[in-house]
Formats: structure tokens, C-alpha cells, sequence
């Protein structure tokens, strides 16, 4: 771990990016930039043309309920010349569940975003190619928002079989 | 060239000969519109499903091809028939719990991958690890980078014909997982890493077993040279096919041997190195051309490098405790709950709700045999994460695959999904 911190990124470089940015986040020398969701693809432009963060490391959402704004879209990506990381991070309102999508600006965003619109119901305005990916054709809801509790399914044995079935979400016959 | 009878020629849709329905995929018109060419709606390309129940596709992948002829004119990736809820079950386990849901990402190369999540722990609760648990972790790390390589070796070298291959690399992985075995108890579900640390020490036989690894394999991988890298069969069917360039392999996320193939210097091992590889000597093989041979070569000459890894850190392998003595963190040993109140106390605690992290957001990737195996926690203070979320290497390799198998004859697309090495449980989590 010590080892990691000599390649954290100095909050300075950042000065370029003006006020796409509204916030700086540090944790355990990790750099999280939060912008807008309008600004987001400039955001990811510039830092992919002027600070080089050409490779794209993964995307995912993090469900915050009940806090408001409910979600967090999150992009990190990798330097190659530079050999940094950052993230970037959008908020979303529960009550608005779209976003700009950066597959123009990152090729590799296409499969993320078609996981968290899968798994959290995210809609990415202009993605290409926007279709479950993860769940099974026909399945409804979405999987990883919290109000779907993640519980363990009692197994049926003769003495309780009439019970364990009802819990099932495909009652038997 | 699909040859239609003229009776059968295509009508513009409804009407025409592919449906949604006849690809199977949650898909409408519209959509497959986007991902084929016109001409497979048309009829003049066939269409063409493989997988998921499929022996060269590694798992359950399924594979929509759209072929002029043999060749893939388009390739559509389909995934998932292997999810299995790993990130939203990890939401209801402890930290410690976590451990064993890790195994399950990439089943063969288990240890990687409780590496890579107890690391994201310990950067999450601050924790130092004793340099002795450290090493055994790059030990143990680089063994099961070697029996993944070999389960690749084996498979990829079966689907492009080389059977022989595969019986002689199972069986030198059998010995590693010999290795697992005596450690954890368990040849491939091991999680033996704990945060901190280690579940216990290493048994006394370890060291002698290790040896014999090293005094054995590297005449063996000699064998596997003289089988394959100079076989003119082998050369015919890899060099120059599924080639992607450095850019693409970039842009695409790819990382690996998958990405090293294409020479771009990316080991995370050497980039932001954790778990004290900066204290060992090695190098990072690269390719030059990005073809399914250069891909087969980084791995070979990564094991090779495994082997120098091993043998410096069992050199230097220091004494003392295998767990951080952070009472909050890891549990006490057994004979101090005897007699002392405090640590029966932390024992029960740990066992019962677990320890609790700061909130906040961490991301840790190590170096796994496919690639960077990264972990996102996010923690909201409680003993159980708020979101976890694995960057599984394979997921983005494979998403390269349209790009990779554009323009390749059909028979080369078992060899070129073989060389970037999928595991459909990390693919699909």
C-alpha cells in the first residue's frame, strides 16, 4: 500500500479543467472528480485528449438510498504514459435516471454502462447498442437497487415445503 | 456465400428471413439492425449462433456470427448465462465473509483474486500486513498465475488441435493445486488470505513442494516449446490472426497478456506495485505484432518469469507473525481468549457483527493471470460494504472480441477466443 501512494495524482493538473469540476474529492490517495452530469462528457474529453487517461479501467454505479441524490455513476481511468488513476463521478437524482453515455468518447464503456443499465436501470442517452446484458431476456426490475433485499431462499425438505415455495419468485406448477 | 433458393429470397422485414426471435437474444429488429450488416438481413451473409453449450467457447459464452462465406464479417458477443449475483450477495456478507465469494469470480485463479479483494480491504481499514504473509501471498499469487497460464495452455493448444498439450499441462497443474491443497485445505475454492494477513502459517512441507515446482517446471515448460512453438501447424494457425493494434487495444481496456501481446507495457505488477513485488526482480514480456501468437508467447515467457519471482521471494521468505496484530481487524490467537477478557471480547465481536471500515470509496487491482483484476468497495461505515463491484479483466478482454475476429476465417475464432483467455464466472460475476 505504501508503495501505491507515491503515484497518487496532485489536485493541481486539475486546475485545467476549470468548473466542469464542482468537487475534488482524496481517500486513501485516490482522486474522485465529481461533475455534473451535462459536463460529463467534457469532462472525460479533456481528460482523455490533454492529460492522456487514454485506457479506460471500468464503470459502475453505486446505489446511495436512501440518501438523495440517490445515485452515483463512477468512470475510472488509467494513464498509460502517466501512470495515474482517477475517477469521475456523476450524481444522479432518483427521480432521474439518465445520463449522457461515453461510449463516443471510450469504446470500452459500451459493455459497463449496458451492465449498470441492466443491473441498476440507468438509462444512457446515445449509447449504441443499449440491451440487458447480465439478466435473462424477459426479466423484469432491476436487480441491484436496494429495494430488492438480498435474501437467501430457505431450501424445501418435506416439513416445510409448502412455505419454502411460497417464497420463490416461480411458485412451483 | 449462403446460397438461398430463389423462392426463399428475402422480402424487406416483417417479412424477412431473420426474426428476432430466430436469434434467441433479447433483441428487437431495430436493435440487431445496429449489430449485423445489412446484408444479413437481406440474406446474403448467413447468420450464424455458437455456444453457449459449446466446447471452445470456454464456459457458456454465445457467440452471434454473421458470415460471408468463412469469413466473420461480424461477431456479437452474448453473456450472462453464468451470472450469479456475486457483487449483490457480497452486499450482505462481512468483510471476512467477502473472502469466499472472491474464489467464485475467476475459479482458476482463486488466490489472485482473494488478493486482490483483501487488498481493497486493507486500503479501505488501513491496514499493514507483516512482510512475512506479504511474500507467502507473491508465492502463492505467482503459483496460481502459473496453473491458470496452464489451464489456458491446455485448452487453448486442445481447440486449435495439439491434444497432448493438454494432458501434459493438467498434469503439472496438479502439483500446484497439490501446493493449494496443503495450504488452505482446499485445491481451488482456497481462500486462504485474511485481511491482515494469512489464515494461519504455512505448513514445514511448503518450502519442499515449492522446490520441487521449481526444479521441475522449468524443463517442462522446455517440453511444451519444442511441442508447440516452432510447430508449423501451430505457427499456421496463430501468427497473424485475431491481431488488434496497440491503440484499439488500449481503447478497447484491455489488459493482460492480452493487451502485452500488442507491446503495451502494462503490468500492474510493475506500474503500482502491491503486496512488495517492487522487492523482487522480473520482467514483463511483450509482443510485438498482437496476434493470437504474440499472446501465446507473453504467457509462456510469464510463467517462466512466475518461476524467478517464486524462487527470490522463498529465498527471502522472512520469519515472524503471518497476521497483523490489529485486534480490530483479525482475530486473536486461541490461546489468548483463555485468559484474557479483551480478547474474548474482540472475538466475539469479530465473529458475531464483524470489524467496521471508514466510509469512503477505495478502488485496489492487482495483476491477475488474465489481467487487472481490480476491487471497488464502496463502504458506508457499517461491518458490511455498501457496493462492491469487481473489474473483472476478462469482461473488457472480451469485449475486444468483435474488433479482434472482424475479417478472421470462422475456423480462427475458437483460436482467437482461446488466446485471450475468458472466464465466463468473471465475465459474468
Amino acid at each position: 500500500m505504501e508503495s501505491q501512494k507515491k503515484f497518487a495524482m496532485s489536485p493541481s493538473i486539475l486546475a485545467e479543467l476549470g468548473d466542469a469540476v464542482s468537487e475534488t474529492q482524496i481517500f486513501r490517495d485516490e482522486v474522485t472528480l465529481l461533475c455534473p452530469k451535462h459536463r460529463l462528457l467534457e469532462v472525460l474529453q479533456a481528460l482523455r485528449d490533454t492529460q492522456q487517461f487514454d485506457m479506460f479501467t471500468f464503470a459502475t454505479c453505486v446505489d446511495y438510498y436512501p440518501g438523495e441524490p440517490r445515485f452515483g455513476i463512477l468512470y475510472q481511468l488509467y494513464s498509460t504514459t502517466r501512470n495515474i488513476r482517477v475517477r469521475v463521478k456523476v450524481m444522479l437524482s432518483g427521480n432521474d435516471r439518465s445520463v449522457p453515455s461515453a461510449c463516443s468518447v471510450y469504446h470500452a464503456a459500451n459493455w459497463p454502462e449496458r451492465e449498470m443499465y441492466d443491473l441498476f436501470g440507468i438509462h444512457f442517452e446515445g449509447h449504441p447498442d443499449l440491451r440487458r446484458i447480465m439478466m435473462p431476456p424477459g426479466y423484469e426490475g432491476h436487480p441491484l437497487l436496494k429495494e430488492n433485499p438480498a435474501k437467501v431462499e430457505e431450501v424445501a425438505f418435506s416439513f416445510n415445503r409448502a412455505r419454502a415455495w411460497e417464497d420463490k419468485p416461480h411458485p412451483q406448477e | 456465400m449462403a446460397v438461398r433458393e430463389p423462392d426463399q429470397q428475402i422480402k424487406e422485414s416483417p417479412g424477412s428471413v431473420v426474426s428476432a426471435q430466430d436469434t434467441q437474444m433479447d433483441i428487437t429488429l431495430d436493435q440487431l439492425r445496429q449489430l449485423v450488416s445489412p446484408r444479413a438481413l437481406s440474406g446474403e451473409t448467413m447468420l450464424m449462433n455458437m455456444g453457449p453449450q459449446h466446447p471452445s467457447t470456454h464456459g457458456v459464452l454465445r457467440l452471434l456470427l454473421e458470415l460471408d462465406g468463412e469469413t466473420v464479417v461480424s461477431c456479437v458477443p452474448d453473456i450472462g448465462f453464468l451470472h450469479t449475483g456475486i457483487e449483490k450477495t457480497a452486499e450482505i456478507k462481512t468483510y471476512t465473509q467477502g473472502i469466499v465469494l472472491t474464489d467464485r469470480i475467476d475459479y482458476l485463479a482463486p488466490l489472485i483474486c482473494n488478493l486482490a479483494y483483501v487488498g481493497a480491504v486493507e486500503k479501505l481499514a488501513d491496514v499493514d500486513v507483516p512482510l512475512r504473509a506479504q511474500y507467502i501471498r507473491v508465492i502463492l499469487a505467482e503459483l496460481t498465475r502459473m496453473s491458470s497460464h496452464l489451464v489456458w495452455l491446455g485448452t487453448h493448444a486442445l481447440d486449435i488441435g495439439a491434444m497432448s498439450m493438454f494432458l501434459y499441462s493438467f498434469r503439472e497443474r496438479e502439483m500446484l493445486l497439490d501446493i493449494f491443497e496443503m495450504v488452505s485445505g482446499a485445491r481451488m475454492m482456497t481462500s486462504y488470505f485474511r485481511v491482515g494477513g494469512l489464515w494461519r502459517d504455512i505448513p514445514d512441507q511448503f518450502a519442499d513442494a515449492v522446490r520441487q515446482v521449481l526444479k521441475l517446471l522449468p524443463q517442462r515448460l522446455l517440453e511444451y516449446e519444442k511441442i508447440l512453438k516452432e510447430n508449423p501447424i501451430w505457427r499456421e494457425r496463430t501468427v497473424g490472426v485475431g491481431v488488434i493494434s496497440q491503440a484499439d487495444a488500449i481503447a478497447w481496456g484491455m489488459s493482460g497478456p492480452s493487451l502485452r501481446g500488442s507491446g503495451v507495457n502494462y503490468d500492474v505488477r510493475k506500474a503500482m506495485p502491491y503486496s512488495s513485488y517492487d522487492h523482487f526482480d522480473f520482467s514483463v514480456p511483450l509482443g510485438t505484432h498482437g496476434d493470437v501468437y504474440d499472446r501465446y508467447r507473453c504467457r509462456m515467457e510469464e510463467m517462466t518469469q512466475s518461476l524467478k519471482i517464486i524462487e527470490q521471494a522463498l529465498n527471502k521468505l522472512p520469519d515472524g507473525p503471518v497476521i497483523t496484530d490489529n485486534r480490530k481487524i483479525a482475530p486473536p490467537p486461541k490461546h489468548e481468549i483463555a485468559y484474557s477478557m479483551e480478547s474474548l471480547i474482540h472475538h466475539f465481536k469479530l465473529w458475531t457483527e464483524g470489524f467496521r471500515v471508514p466510509v469512503g470509496e477505495v478502488y485496489h487491482a492487482v495483476e491477475s493471470g488474465k489481467g487487472e483484476f481490480g476491487v471497488f468497495i464502496s463502504s458506508d461505515g457499517s461491518p458490511k460494504p455498501r457496493r462492491i463491484h469487481f473489474r473483472a479483466p476478462s469482461f473488457y478482454n472480451l469485449q475486444a472480441l468483435p474488433q479482434m475476429s472482424k475479417g478472421a476465417l470462422i475456423a480462427d475464432i475458437v483460436g482467437i477466443v482461446g488466446s485471450i483467455d475468458i472466464v465466463l464466472g468473471e465475465v459474468d460475476r
